[in-house]
C-alpha cells in the first residue's frame, strides 16, 4: 500500500515527547519489537541480492577473463544497469515482474553486477605474470592454474568488491519498499517525521551495513593468511 | 673435470636421475618475422651436465630454453629428452617431468613454503607423508631449516631465501632435467656468489642435467660444464667446455663476447681448493708464546693467525699479543678477506685486492681455517698451464 | 504473447503520458504532457545541480589539500565507506525529522550525500600523482599552492571527475525521493501515483533513468576529455579508464 505524502500517519500517542515527534527512548524501548521483522526482511533481501549478484558476476568475469573481447560489452551493459537509479528501476520493472520481492531483487542485483564483475577481473589481472609463468612451467593446466593460483590471489580484490556491494545494497534496499518488498525503508517511510522512528530504523540500517562489512572483512582476513604475514628480516 | 655418468639418487623417486637432452636443428620463427628467434640449433647435453646458454639480449637463449618444455612451440626441428621428442608428450605432463626455475622465481605468494615446494608432487598425487618427507629433505638440501621455513610465506622471506625455495620447488619430484633462466639474476652480487657456490655444491651431490640461461659470461664460465654461445638471430656460435672456449674462441664474435681479459678469466676455472695453500700458523688465546713464535717462523705467512675454539679465524696477531708468556688477543688486523674453499680464484683475487691484503685465511664449510691463500699463489696460478 | 503485448502496452501508455496531457484520476488538475514534465524536471535539475556545485566547492579544495600534504588519508578514504553505509532514504528522513521540509534542508542532505565520493577521489587522485613530478616542480621553485594548481590538479582531474560522476548519479537518484521532503521533482509521479496514474509513474521512472544515464555518459565524456593524452596511452591509464575505481581508490 503506497502512502501519499499528504497522509502523514497519525499515531495515537499521549505522551508529550511522542506527540512532539521527538526522540523518545521510552517509546523506542516499548516498540523495538516492531523493527525486528523489517530488519530481517531487509537482511534477507541484501543476502539474496549479494549471493545472486556474485554468482552471476563471478561467472561472467571468469568467462571474460579468457575471452577478453567480452569485457567491454559486459562493462557497458552492467554500467548502464548500475547507473539507473533503483527507484526508477523498481517501477520500470513493475509491468514486467509485478510488485514484490522479485522486482526489488532484480533491480538490486543489476546494481551490484558492475561492482563485482569489475573487481573480480581486476583481481585476476593483477596476478603477477611471473607467478603464472612459473605455474604453467611446472605443469599446471589452465584450469588448475586458475583455481589454485589466480583465483586465490585475486581474493583480496574480490572480497573488497563484495564489501562495497554489500554496504551499498543495504543502503539501496531501504528503497525496496517502493517495490513492495518491505524492509527497514518501509518503517522509515511509515512515519517519516517522527524522530525516534527515523533514528531507530535508519540506525539499524547503518548498523547492518557496518556489521556485514566487518564480517566480510574478517572472512577475508581468515581466508587470505598470506596477506597478514609480515615480512621478517 | 666432471664425469658424465648419471648420478645415483636415493630419493623417494625411482627414475634415473638425469636425462640426456638433444636439440636437433630446433627452430623458432614467429609469424610475421623474417628472421628466426632460434635458428636450427643443434647441440647435445650429456646426462648430469650443466649446459649454459649465453649470449647478448635477443640471441634467443631464453626462447631456446622455453622450447624444451614447450612454453614456446617449436616451429621446425626437434628437441629430444632421453631420445623421445618433447612434441610427443602432452605439455602439462611433460612439464611435470622438468624442473623450472625462472629469474623472478615466481613463488606462489598465497601458499606457504612447504605448499609451494609440494606443488608438483600434489599434482602427481603423492601421499601426504611422502610429500612431507620430501619437502623437509629438499629444504635441507638448499640449506634452509625446514622447521623454521616450511610454514612461512614467500612475502616473509629474503631474496636469497626465496631463490632457494624456487630451486627446491624445481627439484621436488626429482626431475631428470632442469631448466633455469637467470635464476640468480634478481639477487644482489654478494649473495649471488654465495648462491652460485652453493648450487655447484648441490649439483655435485645430485648431478642433474641442467640447461642454464644467463647473459653473464663470467657466470657461464663458472657454472657450466659446456657453454653454448649464441648470437642475435638465434645462431649457435660455439659449443664447448669453458677452458676450450677461453683458449680457442671459434670466431671474433666469441672472442669479443668472452672479453679481452681471457687470461684473467682463466682464474675462474680454478677454485681455492684446487691450488696448494700456504700452511697457516694457527694459535689460540692462552697458548705458550714460544710455540706460537716457532709456528710463525716455520710458515711462509709472516704473522700468526688467531683462531677461536671452533677453529674460526679471529684476526692476525700483533707483536704485543706475543709479548708475554701466553698469547693474548691483541690483533694487528682483522682476518678479512676470509675465503672459502669453493671460491673461484678470480673472486678470491678480487676480494684480496678489495681489502688491500696480501693474503687471507681459507675456511672450509664449517668455518674452520684450513690454510692461507696469498697473492703469490694466485700469480703462480696465472702463469701456469690451465688444467682441463 | 499476451503478456508481452501488455508490457509493451504499458510502456506505450507511459510514452503517451510524456507527450499528451490528460485529466488527473483524482479529478481537477491536468497531468502529463511536455510542459508538466519540464515543470517536474527543472526542480530536479536545479536541486541536483546546486547540491553538486556546493559539494564540489567544499570537497575538491579539501581533497586537494589533504592529498598534497599527504595527511588525513584514513579519514578521506573511510568517509566514503561510512557514507556508503548510510541509506539515502534514512538521510533524507533524518533531515526531514530534525529540520523539517523544504528546498534548503533537502539540498543540505544532498550535499552531504555528494561529498564522500568527491573528496575520496580527489584525495586519491592527488596522492597518485607521481612523487617525482611534484619533486621536480618543487625544485623549480613552485610554492605549495602553485604545485597544487599547476601540477597536481590537472593530473588528478580524471579521478576527480570520476568522483563527480559517481556523486552526480547518486544525487539525481536521490532527488527522485525529494517529494518526501516537500520538494516536487520527477519523483512526484512515483510517490504520488494516485494523482498521476500508473502511466505517469512509469513515465517518470523512464525519464529519471534516462536522465541518470545521460548524466553519466556526459560526465564520462568530460572525464575522457580532461584525461591528459599521456595517461590515456599507458596500460595503467587504459585500465583505469575502463575501470575508474579500484579497491584502494574511491567508491561507486
Amino acid at each position: 500500500m503506497i502512502l501519499e505524502l499528504a497522509q502523514v500517519q497519525i499515531h495515537n500517542r499521549t505522551d508529550t515527547c511522542e506527540s512532539n515527534n521527538g526522540f523518545c527512548p521510552d517509546w523506542i524501548a516499548d516498540h523495538f519489537g516492531d523493527y525486528v521483522h523489517p530488519f530481517f526482511q531487509h537482511l534477507i533481501l541484501v543476502g539474496l541480492t549479494v549471493a545472486i549478484g556474485f554468482a552471476i558476476s563471478f561467472t561472467l568475469a571468469l568467462i571474460a577473463y579468457r575471452r577478453r573481447w567480452l569485457i567491454n560489452p559486459v562493462t557497458q551493459v552492467t554500467g548502464i544497469l548500475y547507473t539507473i537509479p533503483s527507484v526508477a528501476a523498481f517501477f520500470l520493472l513493475l509491468p514486467i515482474t509485478g510488485r514484490g520481492t522479485d522486482t526489488a531483487l532484480v533491480a538490486l542485483v543489476s546494481y551490484v553486477l558492475l561492482i563485482i564483475f569489475r573487481n573480480v577481473l581486476t583481481g585476476l589481472d593483477n596476478v603477477p605474470a611471473e607467478t603464472k609463468d612459473a605455474g604453467r612451467g611446472m605443469g599446471l593446466t589452465a584450469n588448475q592454474l586458475l583455481w589454485r593460483v589466480e583465483v586465490p590471489l585475486a581474493l583480496p580484490e574480490i572480497m573488497a568488491g563484495l564489501r562495497i556491494a554489500t554496504t551499498t545494497t543495504v543502503g539501496l534496499a531501504t528503497l525496496a519498499f517502493f517495490a513492495g518488498a518491505g524492509g527497514l525503508g518501509e518503517k522509515i517511510f511509515s512515519d517519516i517525521t517522527y524522530k525516534s522512528n527515523v533514528v531507530v530504523a535508519g540506525g539499524l540500517a547503518v548498523l547492518m551495513a557496518a556489521a556485514l562489512d566487518g564480517l566480510i572483512l574478517l572472512a577475508q582476513k581468515a581466508i587470505t593468511p598470506w596477506t597478514r604475514a609480515v615480512a621478517q628480516p | 673435470m666432471n664425469s658424465s655418468e648419471p648420478a645415483q639418487h636415493s630419493g623417494p623417486s625411482s627414475r634415473p636421475a638425469a636425462a640426456t637432452l638433444e636439440f636437433r636443428r630446433a627452430t623458432k620463427l614467429y609469424p610475421g618475422q623474417t628472421e628466426p628467434a632460434v635458428d636450427a640449433l643443434s647441440l647435445e647435453v650429456p646426462a648430469g651436465e650443466i649446459c649454459v646458454l649465453v649470449g647478448p639480449s635477443g640471441c634467443g637463449k631464453t626462447t631456446a630454453m622455453r622450447m624444451v618444455n614447450r612454453m614456446i612451440d617449436i616451429t621446425d626441428g626437434d628437441i629430444l629428452l632421453d631420445g623421445q621428442s618433447v612434441k610427443d608428450r602432452r605439455p602439462a605432463e611433460l612439464r611435470r617431468d622438468i624442473g623450472y626455475a625462472i629469474q623472478q622465481i615466481g613463488l606462489f605468494p598465497h601458499l606457504s613454503v612447504a605448499d609451494n615446494v609440494a606443488t608438483v608432487p600434489r599434482l602427481l598425487g603423492w601421499s601426504k607423508d611422502r610429500i612431507r618427507a620430501r619437502v623437509d629433505e629438499l629444504l635441507e638440501l638448499v640449506s634452509l631449516d625446514p622447521h623454521e621455513t616450511r610454514d612461512r610465506f614467500p612475502g616473509q622471506l629474503s631474496g636469497g631465501q626465496r631463490q632457494r625455495v624456487g630451486v627446491a620447488r624445481a627439484l621436488a619430484v626429482d626431475p631428470p632435467l632442469m631448466l633455469m633462466d637467470e635464476p640468480f639474476g634478481a639477487i644482489d652480487p654478494i649473495n649471488r656468489e654465495r648462491l652460485q657456490n652453493e648450487f655447484l655444491r648441490l649439483q655435485r651431490e645430485i648431478r642433474k642435467t641442467i640447461v642454464f640461461v644467463t647473459h653473464d659470461i663470467d657466470e657461464a664460465i663458472k657454472m657450466g660444464d659446456r657453454i653454448a654461445i649464441m648470437q642475435r638471430g638465434g645462431k649457435l656460435e660455439q659449443y664447448s667446455p669453458p677452458a676450450e672456449l677461453l683458449m680457442y674462441p671459434a670466431n671474433p664474435f666469441v672472442e669479443d663476447f668472452v672479453g679481452a681479459d681471457r687470461a684473467l678469466k682463466r682464474l675462474a676455472l680454478q677454485r681455492v681448493r684446487d691450488v696448494d695453500l700456504w700452511k697457516a700458523p694457527l694459535v689460540r688465546v692462552g697458548e705458550h708464546t714460544t710455540a706460537a713464535r716457532a709456528k710463525a717462523r716455520d710458515s711462509e705467512v709472516p704473522y700468526p693467525l688467531l683462531i677461536d675454539e671452533s677453529g674460526r679465524p679471529l684476526g692476525w696477531l700483533s707483536d704485543r699479543g706475543l709479548a708475554g708468556e701466553r698469547v693474548t688477543e691483541e690483533l694487528r688486523s682483522r682476518p678479512d678477506p676470509v675465503l672459502e674453499l669453493d671460491d673461484v680464484l678470480r673472486d678470491a683475487l678480487s676480494d684480496l685486492l678489495a681489502e688491500e691484503a696480501q693474503y687471507g685465511p681459507v675456511v672450509n664449510e664449517r668455518g674452520e681455517v684450513v690454510g692461507v691463500l696469498s697473492i703469490e699463489i694466485l700469480a703462480h696460478a696465472l702463469r701456469s698451464e690451465v688444467p682441463v | 504473447m499476451t503478456t508481452t503485448f501488455a508490457v509493451l502496452g504499458e510502456f506505450g501508455d507511459a510514452i503517451d503520458f510524456i507527450f499528451n496531457s490528460r485529466e488527473s484520476r483524482l479529478g481537477g488538475a491536468q497531468v502529463g504532457g511536455l510542459g508538466q514534465i519540464w515543470d517536474l524536471m527543472w526542480p530536479h535539475l536545479k536541486l541536483s545541480g546546486a547540491a553538486m556545485g556546493i559539494a564540489c566547492l567544499i570537497s575538491i579544495p579539501i581533497g586537494l589539500w589533504l592529498g598534497h600534504i599527504g595527511k588525513g588519508g584514513f579519514l578521506a578514504i573511510n568517509v566514503s565507506n561510512v557514507g556508503r553505509a548510510v541509506p539515502s532514504l534514512a538521510l533524507i528522513a533524518f533531515f526531514v525529522a530534525y529540520l523539517g521540509v523544504g528546498f534548503l534542508n533537502l539540498m543540505l542532505a544532498l550535499v552531504l550525500l555528494a561529498i564522500p565520493p568527491i573528496i575520496t577521489n580527489t584525495y586519491t587522485g592527488t596522492r597518485q600523482v607521481d612523487r617525482e613530478t611534484v619533486d621536480a616542480a618543487r625544485g623549480m621553485g613552485m610554492t605549495g599552492a602553485q604545485i597544487v594548481r599547476r601540477v597536481e590538479l590537472p593530473l588528478a582531474l580524471p579521478l576527480i571527475f570520476g568522483g563527480i560522476r559517481i556523486s552526480a548519479v547518486n544525487v539525481i537518484a536521490t532527488a527522485t525521493i525529494a517529494p518526501l521532503a516537500g520538494v516536487t521533482t520527477l519523483g512526484d509521479p512515483i510517490i504520488n501515483v494516485n494523482t498521476y496514474g500508473d502511466e505517469g509513474r512509469l513515465a517518470a521512472a523512464l525519464i529519471v533513468a534516462l536522465l541518470a544515464v545521460a548524466t553519466e555518459l556526459a560526465l564520462g565524456a568530460v572525464q575522457r576529455a580532461v584525461t591528459p593524452r599521456g595517461l590515456k596511452l599507458t596500460p595503467a591509464g587504459r585500465r583505469r579508464h575502463r575501470f575508474p575505481i579500484t579497491r584502494r581508490e574511491a567508491i561507486p
